[in-house]
């Protein structure tokens, strides 16, 4: 039993593997290219370095680097728990009431049209250095994407379920939790990835704007050093922490939600 | 004479400007097996949506009993057109859902289904998400989830119509030992002219939309039908002549 659970787990590990692997062909071709061309062209260290440049150059300033990762994380982690919370809590609202749904939908998306690089250096004015400008960006960029995955959840609830829960007499409430909620949690979770990816870059964003640490004052400061390696250093760490937290949602889901088709990205 | 659990009384009603059942009249005996078969469209479901509530008659009148049925009475339990499990919740989950929304707790709840899986033909299965099931398998957890809300009506909506034929049959066979056992009282929806004759008592024949209900027949025939060849053959003759009826000019207007 447990070996034949465990030719299972190694074959599917194969089989994952063997997906990624015309991807990590790709990926290593690009970096090859670009290593032969730094070393052919001569061109200077100081404009483009070559990957292994940069891989050295990030071994060797590890310290400081992880330093500066700490404070994005935290950011990037606290804002995102602060948008899921709000999401959560407005989509019920506007799940239950039409009129609070005519009221706050055109402020959501009002939200959504506000650039970046115009409303980052003002929430650092308006909030100082400290954590929560940057709890506050986050949570503004992630906060649409998560709310509209959680309404179009709710309405994909399939009819008749709703009509069956109807005739055993639930409330509207009782239909909310026992049939809309599960019905988004696909739509949930494909919400959460989007919107992870956009919550690290937001945290960098407004780090960039004015920080202690970060590792966007970090690329920035190396920037100003005439330091492209250390830039693409901070770079690979915040991809790195994107493909992290990416991977972290499809644990949660397995756990969370074990009956989603993941291969359809839809339950059933 | 006894009165019936369930009568329609000239009932009628519309979706905005589609008249979908005009002047609807039928009765449900006590313990009667009564199908209500019709063209695709007449208004069939939407018979079960006026007694889940779903929808409000505009004329008529439901009793049940022999009182007009209150708006806030639920003596149906209800299985929908397609199955409509939930696919997150486990089969147990599934089938104790009717009971949950009743306020049982969990538990009781499970205790009071898990004995039934095996008559249902679905035991090992309790822990199985809906899509590992087959489709009879899956209708028969549905089916399952309804009879145990323990009501005094079942109202099923083209239980086996998604089936493949011979699932179907098998599933016809099983539904009228259950009920032979149980002498449930079911309004069973149906287009299958053949699902009615064996299943039913009797059978009310709707019209095209706007559906009134055209004619009653009444089925004689001994039971168990489907284990006797003679009664099949009856049956057949019985079936024969329904089609006619359906297809006859004046039906089809
Ligand atoms: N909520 C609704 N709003 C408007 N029209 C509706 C609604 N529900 C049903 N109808 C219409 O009422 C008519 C009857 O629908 P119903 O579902 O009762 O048919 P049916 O006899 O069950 O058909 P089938 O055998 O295909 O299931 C159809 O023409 C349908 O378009
Ligand atoms: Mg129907």
């Amino acid at each position: 039993m447990s070996s034949s659970v465990f030719r299972m787990r190694s074959r599917m590990l194969r089989d994952h593997l063997f997906r990624a692997l015309p991807a990590l062909i790709a990926a290593f071709s690009l970096l090859f290219a670009w290593e032969i061309y730094c070393r052919s062209s001569g061109i200077s260290e100081t404009t483009l370095p070559a990957p292994s440049q940069v891989l050295f150059q990030a071994w060797l300033h590890r310290e400081a680097l992880w330093l500066n990762t700490v404070p994005t994380l935290r950011a990037t982690l606290l804002g995102f728990s602060l948008s899921l919370v709000l999401a959560f809590v407005l989509s019920i609202v506007i799940d239950f009431s039409a009129l609070m749904r005519q009221a706050l939908f055109p402020i959501f998306i009002a939200s959504q049209t506000l650039p970046l690089v115009a409303i980052a250096p003002l929430v650092v004015l308006w909030f100082g250095f400290g954590l929560l400008p940057k709890i506050l960006l986050v949570a503004l960029v992630t906060f649409f994407p998560m709310l509209v995955a959680l309404a179009e959840g709710y309405a994909s609830t399939e009819r008749e379920v709703e009509d069956l829960l109807a005739s055993m007499g639930a409330s509207r409430w009782k239909r909310f939790r026992l049939a809309r909620l599960p019905s988004a949690l696909p739509y949930f979770f494909a919400g959460l990835r989007i919107s992870i990816t956009y919550a690290v870059v937001a945290a960098i964003f407004a780090e960039y704007a004015g920080a202690a640490r970060g590792l966007g004052i970090y690329m920035l400061n190396a920037k100003n050093n005439f330091r492209p390696d250390l830039v693409l250093a901070a770079v690979l760490v915040s991809s790195l922490l994107t493909l992290l937290l990416f991977s972290a949602t499809w644990a949660v889901q397995r756990l969370a939600a074990p009956w989603i088709d993941s291969s359809s990205g839809r339950g059933r | 004479m006894t009165v019936p659990l369930l009568s329609l009384d000239g009932v009628s009603l519309n979706f905005g400007e589609i008249d979908v059942l005009r002047d609807v009249t039928l009765d449900v005996m006590p313990g009667e097996f009564v199908s209500i078969l019709g063209p695709s469209g007449a208004g069939k479901s939407t018979i079960f949506k006026l007694l889940t509530g779903a929808a409000t008659a505009c004329g008529g009148e439901v009793r049940f009993s022999g009182r007009p049925l209150a708006s806030n009475e639920r003596p149906f339990a209800f299985m929908p057109q397609r199955d409509a499990l939930m696919p997150w919740r486990r089969i147990l989950d599934n089938t104790t859902l009717g009971l949950e929304v009743q306020g049982v707790p969990r538990k009781e709840a499970r205790k009071r289904v898990e004995p039934l899986f095996e008559e249902f033909g679905l035991s090992g299965f309790e822990r199985h998400y809906p899509r590992a099931l087959s489709g009879g398998m899956r209708q028969r957890a549905a089916l399952l989830r309804t009879i145990v809300q323990d009501r005094p009506v079942l109202l099923l909506d083209e239980p086996f119509g998604a089936l493949d034929a011979l699932t179907r049959n098998q599933m016809q066979i099983w539904l009228e030992a259950m009920w032979l056992k149980h002498r449930w009282t079911i309004i069973l929806i149906t287009h299958d002219v053949r699902e009615a004759v064996m299943l039913s008592d009797r059978i009310h024949l709707l019209s095209p939309r706007p559906a009134s209900v055209e004619q009653t027949i009444t089925v004689p025939l001994p039971r168990p039908r489907f284990s006797n060849p003679a009664t099949r053959a009856e049956a057949a003759a019985i079936e024969t002549s329904i089609l006619d009826f359906l297809l006859s000019p004046q039906i089809q207007k």
